[in-house]
């Protein structure tokens, strides 16, 4: 159920993506679908009880293994919003260089390679 | 309990990301982005991922402040209306099909609640956080994967973080850089 839901966040990002004109609703759209891609990962390695992967006083390894969440989808999560980062920076970078070139963040009208 | 808060949040997040695809004000689009992304916070707060967490809502105040960047200076005409209007049906038909399809899928993953580190006990993810402490001595496991287990890992992707922001450099480059001159 929640990764039918996570799917659907998945979806409206696609859309946004593919069906708006708006330069900077294709970028939000992109996120969107950033965001429910991270979560859905975290979701999958989710145990019922967890814990989250560190050890205290009181936890030691042997009782993290049988309690803990999965710390590979976290891992490969963390780094993944910082790389969003960057490439957030490069698609604002791009549009922004666009709207200078045409005055516009209107998709339809970029079509001329001359302007 | 926790799937059903879940749940919520994700719903929430669902009519966020409509409000902030719908709405023709730009900048309300993007604050409904930061709604979106301080729930996803939420989220992994909710299932035992605090440093996630932590990392997502930095990340998040910074691309809200990149996108108004971007955003609050142009945001001179407001374009309206999708594309044309037999394009956008076939877009729409595509995605409820990959929908349909899509959920079939998910019956062949494992279950919310029962990871496949609990089935396999030879996964990578188990030696972690059994070896992880006594291995690299960091407490927190998260750590000892990043740095020490698949430390070349994360070190080309943050090669692939500064090659992107080395783009964004080289495109918002004004003027070239001009040679001095000999003598």
């Amino acid at each position: 159920m929640l990764y039918t839901l996570c799917f659907l966040l998945f979806l409206i990002g696609m859309y946004g993506v593919t069906c708006k004109k708006n330069i900077v609703k294709m970028i939000l759209g992109f996120l969107i679908m950033e965001y429910s891609v991270n979560l859905f990962l975290i979701l999958l390695g989710w145990r019922k009880q967890g814990i989250a992967p560190v050890i205290e006083d009181s936890i030691g390894p042997d009782m993290l293994i049988t309690k803990s969440v999965d710390p590979l989808p976290q891992e490969m999560v963390l780094i993944s919003i910082t790389i969003g980062l960057g490439i957030l920076c490069l698609m604002v970078a791009i549009a922004i260089r666009l709207y200078q070139k045409y005055g516009t963040f209107d998709i339809t009208e970029m079509n001329k390679l001359k302007h | 309990m926790i799937e059903t808060l879940i749940g919520m949040f994700i719903v929430f997040m669902i009519i966020g990301a409509i409000i902030a695809l719908e709405t023709t004000d730009l900048l309300s689009a993007v604050i409904s982005i930061g709604a979106i992304g301080v729930a996803v916070s939420i989220c992994f707060l909710l299932v035992g991922a605090p440093d996630i967490a932590s990392t997502q809502l930095v990340v998040e105040v910074l691309t809200i402040i990149i996108l108004i960047k971007a955003t609050i200076r142009h945001d001179l005409v407001t374009i309206e209306g999708d594309r044309e209007f037999f394009g956008l049906t076939v877009t729409i038909a595509l995605l409820f099909i990959l929908f349909v399809y899509g959920v079939k899928a998910f019956s062949s993953l494992p279950k919310f609640g029962a990871p496949a580190i609990s089935e396999f006990q030879g996964a990578a993810s188990n030696r972690y956080l059994y070896s992880g402490f006594e291995e690299t001595g960091s407490k927190n496991i998260l750590t000892s994967i990043i740095f020490d287990y698949r430390g070349i890992d994360a070190f080309a992707q943050l090669c692939v973080l500064f090659a992107g922001i080395w783009g964004a450099f080289a495109i918002m480059r004004v003027q070239s850089r001009k040679r001095k001159k000999k003598g």
